[in-house]
């Protein structure tokens, strides 16, 4: 019989309807939701990858399929230099070194089962069944081996010390995280990899293993560089976690030590030289592709529709600008993250600092998305009216992307998806003393942004834009997003920034989650 | 509370849905180009050429009810894309509209299968329904047939659950009414004929002579209207011949390609293996010049040493098979195990059928979940016999592309079930304490443990280690094998099932 919980006045309160899925503990349900969530997976990658079938250039799945082909029969020195067999115009590697392993190890096994799919040269553009099937296999098994145990990780930390009725609620959403999905297992992309180590830090923060974090930090970092967008957050509190210890200096210096060490291990190949190194580098940073480019609702490229940035400052302004408006954006929340940090408050900080970097860094991709809504999924239960909503626009924000690359079926389940998970149990909220729906326009405004955007998909998909204005749709859908994430990065950096007064108010012996 | 329990239903399905959807890439089999073209010649010819078109090799050789449902679904085909419904530019026609709409009159027609569900489910208590649900909506061999594969068994359990339920609630007029139209939907349904015709005779119609005969007369005639709502326009034109030699094919085998996972495995196994011993004895034995799966050929017998099987024996068999229930029924008959009867009736024609394909083993699978949830023993042999049949329907997707799903499906399905049955048969006072150790009584027998295990084997050595070591030689030997392991299992489910409606 399920359990039934009689409140004081005599009404039965809700019956949890999932209890007979989470009876068995945490580890079990995460068991039965990761096997649903490689379901999911396996799924949404018989649909076609990025650049199917357009030669010449195809897309990001040509890009990595290259690199494993250079990977696997270049040496590691000649992987990120120009050469005759490396041709750096052709999807030349702008990951950090440990993209380029993994993409030598997953080249090893194509090579193995497929070698015509990573032989030098005439491997350009190779397309077969099961060239496709490998290659989305590789990104499968990444996402099962890095990312789930990540999340496992993070889910028994978290939830160490809270009610058990909404774990399963919980994994649901951080597995089942419909960008992710879709990007790596559609588009065509590694994240699982960069993603799940960065879960894997913050749980190490949660669990309070400063070394771990560095280490897996670094790890992402020298994954994907993009990983930095968290990076102001993990500085901030760990700094503020250090200066509290009875010797600062030395616990600074254990995280340095333990920084260093992981870098130099996993940069080793390119360490032998300045111009070695310099050279990644140069490849990390392609300045020279411009403040923006497509239609991501960021702001640089929103506002260009009024100010024509490219065209008023040069690269190096830009360059500082947007340095500076990020550092401003970030700011808040890393202040506060040093001068009272806190577990909670951390989670809050990542999303901040992440959002930030979205709204103001140079170059950022539609995909980049995914750095804020994974934050945003970790802090799901503690945010879930505003969290519906990110997801919603989130998903919005890369419709164009996800239509140009026949993604639309999968896009459109996986709103389903996710709406049903949202719905199977709502999590119960704390009324808090500030709330955006105690603004007067804020509930119409939300409901507005709603109806225009159901408009927008509809136009997108029907109707041709105009001559004049080729992108006309693309720009609106980028507006709408841009609104509802200058919202939504308020409202965090306000509750982020109030979290510090809840402290001061309560007692401060008090242990944090 | 109904509100609830209604959403939670669609809930259910919504999430199936889903699925359902990112599964519209996959793998088609000829099924696909075998419905298309029903659509086809339901659209493009009149009626008196239904059943006699040989355009296309795969001809219309269900009862005419699924006629006319083709004829409807062919209706909204010719709007979206005139060329599916073309009877000759139309041939192996694959573009994204005609996938895109047959996968989805599919997923539409599931709901069929959601009423069935809803209707059978009313007076249960909740966990008991929505285990049920996820049993029957989430079943991974209805997935794995329905919206790979290509079918639409959803649709037609959907009717079948719909008459099991109106038979659970003593209506039987409406009971027997829907079964007769799911006869007329496909023929296959037949096998529960028996249990049907004597548990409506004893339970409806034995009620005193003047009421019995009134009952008896108003079950015939709607039964007799049904058939000729279905029959009748062939039966006007003359072509009920035709019709009939078009629905029973008896140019078959007694295996399909692929061996259903039965008792003839067994019989050609024994066969095979006595064969082999008399001729290392000494004794001239004639390799047989048929095969198991093509048709009869005069009078030459597949078999080398044991008697020939012809269609009429499996008949005989499955009758003799379903004989023990028909008497229990006649004996008493009770709604509440109509089910169960009817589960039996249709594992009996599954293990004793003439041709018989792996797919037919979800009619009885399907009934099944709704006697699971009754007590311990139920879901014990449910947990076994639906992750053999499940597993049995493995070789029907070989192409690599779908391997982790089906492999998720099954894994994922054992993993709810186990916890569902877990949660079902626990300790009530362990879940009051939140957070205690909860002990449940839902615990597998060592020889099933160790069986379940075997089937993880079997996978391995007929999907890693036989192509590795062997090759592409001896070809048959990986499926055979799991042939013959699935069908050690429902010999297995068919005794359980047979001992636990005789005591």
């Amino acid at each position: 019989m399920p359990k039934k919980n009689l409140s004081g006045d005599g009404t039965a309160a809700p019956i949890d309807t999932w209890w007979w899925l989470s009876h068995k503990g945490t580890t079990t349900s995460f068991l039965c939701i990761s096997l649903f969530a490689l379901l999911i997976r396996s799924a949404v990658s018989m649909f076609p990858y990025s650049g199917a079938g357009t030669p010449p250039k195809f897309g990001d799945f040509e890009a990595q399929r290259h690199w494993m082909e250079i990977t696997t029969n270049l040496p590691a020195i000649d992987w990120y230099r120009n050469g005759t067999h490396n041709d750096l115009t052709y999807w030349g590697l702008d990951y950090p070194p440990l993209t380029a392993y993994q993409s030598y190890i997953h080249g090893l096994l194509l090579r193995f089962f497929n070698p015509d799919s990573v032989s030098l040269f005439s491997s350009r553009g190779h397309e077969s069944y099961i060239g496709k099937l490998l290659m989305r296999w590789t990104v499968l098994s990444s996402d099962a081996l890095i990312f789930f145990p990540a999340a496992l990780f993070f889910v028994l930390v978290y939830h160490r010390n809270r009610a058990k009725s909404q774990v399963a609620w919980h994994i649901a959403i951080i597995l089942l995280n419909p960008c992710l999905i879709l990007i790596d297992h559609g588009h065509f992309q590694y994240n699982c990899i960069s993603l799940g180590l960065t879960v894997g830090a913050i749980a190490a923060v949660l669990c309070g293993s400063e070394v771990l974090t560095c280490v897996f930090f670094t790890l992402a970092l020298s994954h994907k560089q993009m990983s930095a967008y968290f990076a102001p957050a993990f500085f901030s509190h760990l700094l503020g976690k250090c200066l509290r210890r009875k010797n600062p200096i030395l616990s600074l210096l254990k995280l340095g030590i333990a920084v260093i060490a992981t870098f130099v291990i996993v940069w080793w190949p390119y360490l032998h030289s300045v111009d070695d190194f310099l050279m990644v580098l140069s490849r990390l940073a392609p300045f020279e592709r411009g403040i923006y480019e497509d239609y991501v609702a960021n702001f640089w490229c929103t506002t260009s529709i009024l100010i024509k940035w490219k065209k008023l400052f040069t690269t190096p302004s830009l360059k500082f600008m947007s340095l500076a408006a990020t550092v401003l954006a970030s700011l808040p929340s890393m202040v506060h993250q040093i001068f009272s940090p806190s577990n909670e408050g951390f989670l809050y900080g990542l999303l901040n600092s992440s959002m930030a970097f979205y709204l103001f860094s140079f170059q950022v991709h539609e995909k980049s998305i995914l750095m804020p809504f994974l934050a945003a999924t970790l802090l799901a239960l503690k945010i879930p009216d505003h969290f519906n909503h990110l997801t919603y626009y989130a998903l919005f924000s890369m419709f164009p992307l996800l239509c140009r690359d026949n993604l639309l079926l999968p896009y459109l389940t996986l709103h389903l998806l996710f709406t049903l998970i949202y719905h199977s149990q709502l999590p119960k909220t704390k009324a808090s003393s500030f709330s955006f729906t105690n603004f007067p326009g804020y509930v119409f405004l939300l409901r507005t942004h709603f109806v225009i955007s159901l408009v927008l998909h509809v136009v997108y998909l029907t109707i041709q834009p105009p001559q004049k204005y080729p992108f006309l749709f693309d720009a609106l859908i980028m507006i709408l997003c841009f609104s509802y994430f200058v919202m939504f990065a308020i409202y965090t950096n306000y509750t982020q920034w109030n979290f510090s007064s809840h402290f001061r108010s309560a007692d401060k012996e008090k242990k944090q989650i | 509370m109904d509100g609830d329990r209604r959403h939670l239903l669609l809930w259910f399905f919504a999430a199936a849905t889903a699925v359902k959807l990112l599964l519209i890439p996959s793998y088609r089999s000829t099924d696909f180009e075998v419905h298309r073209n029903w659509l086809a010649i339901t659209h493009s010819l009149p009626l008196s050429e239904w059943y006699f078109d040989e355009t296309s090799q795969w001809t219309l050789d269900y009862p005419p009810f699924f006629a006319y449902f083709e004829r409807f679904l062919s209706f909204f085909a010719r709007l979206l894309d005139p060329k599916i419904v073309d009877l000759h530019k139309g041939l192996d026609y694959s573009a994204d509209s005609v996938v895109y709409f047959q996968r989805i009159t599919v997923i539409f027609s599931d709901l069929c299968l959601l009423l069935g569900v809803y209707r059978l489910t009313r007076k249960v208590e909740t966990l008991k329904r929505n285990l049920i649900c996820v049993l029957v909506v989430w079943s991974p061999g209805l997935l794995m047939v329905d919206h790979v594969h290509f079918q639409y068994n959803g649709f037609l359990l959907g009717w079948l659950l719909l008459s099991v339920s109106f038979l659970q609630d003593g209506r039987d007029l409406i009971g027997g009414f829907l079964f007769a139209v799911v006869l007329c939907f496909k023929h296959l349904f037949a096998v529960a004929a028996p249990v049907y015709f004597v548990y409506l005779l004893r339970h409806y119609c034995w009620a005193g002579l003047a009421t019995g005969l009134r009952r008896l007369v108003a079950l015939g005639s709607v039964v007799v209207a049904v058939f000729a709502a279905a029959f009748g326009p062939f039966i006007y034109n003359g072509q009920i011949q035709q019709v009939i030699s078009r629905m029973f094919p008896f140019g078959r085998g007694l295996c399909h390609a692929y061996w259903a996972p039965n008792f003839w495995v067994f019989y050609i196994m024994l066969d095979k293996g006595l064969a082999f011993t008399l001729r290392k004895l000494g004794f001239d034995v004639q390799v047989p010049s048929a095969s198991f799966t093509g048709g009869l050929v005069g009078d030459s017998s597949p078999f080398a040493v044991l008697p020939q099987i012809t269609p009429l024996t499996t008949f005989v068999m499955v009758l003799l098979a379903i004989t023990p229930c028909l008497i229990k029924a006649w004996k008493k008959p009770q709604p509440g195990l109509v089910a169960r009867w009817i589960a039996y009736a249709y594992t009996c024609g599954f293990l004793f059928g003439w041709h018989v394909h792996e797919k037919a083993s979800l009619h009885f699978t399907i009934p099944l979940a709704i006697v699971a949830v009754q007590s311990l023993e139920d879901a014990k042999h449910y947990f076994l016999v639906s992750i053999v049949s499940c597993y049995s329907l493995f070789p029907l997707l070989y192409e690599p592309q779908e391997y982790p799903i089906k492999v998720l499906l099954l894994l994922l399905h054992s993993m709810v079930m186990w916890l569902g049955f877990t949660a079902l048969y626990s300790d009530e006072k362990a879940l009051k304490k939140e957070g205690g150790e909860i002990k449940s009584k839902f615990e597998m027998g060592c020889i099933e443990k160790g069986y379940l295990i075997g089937l993880v084997l079997v996978e391995i050595v007929s999907q890693f280690l036989h192509p590795y070591f062997l090759g592409d030689r001896y070809a048959f030997m990986p499926l055979m094998l799991i042939s013959t392991y699935c069908a050690v299992g429902i010999m297995y489910s068919w005794i359980w099932q047979l001992l636990k409606i005789l005591t």
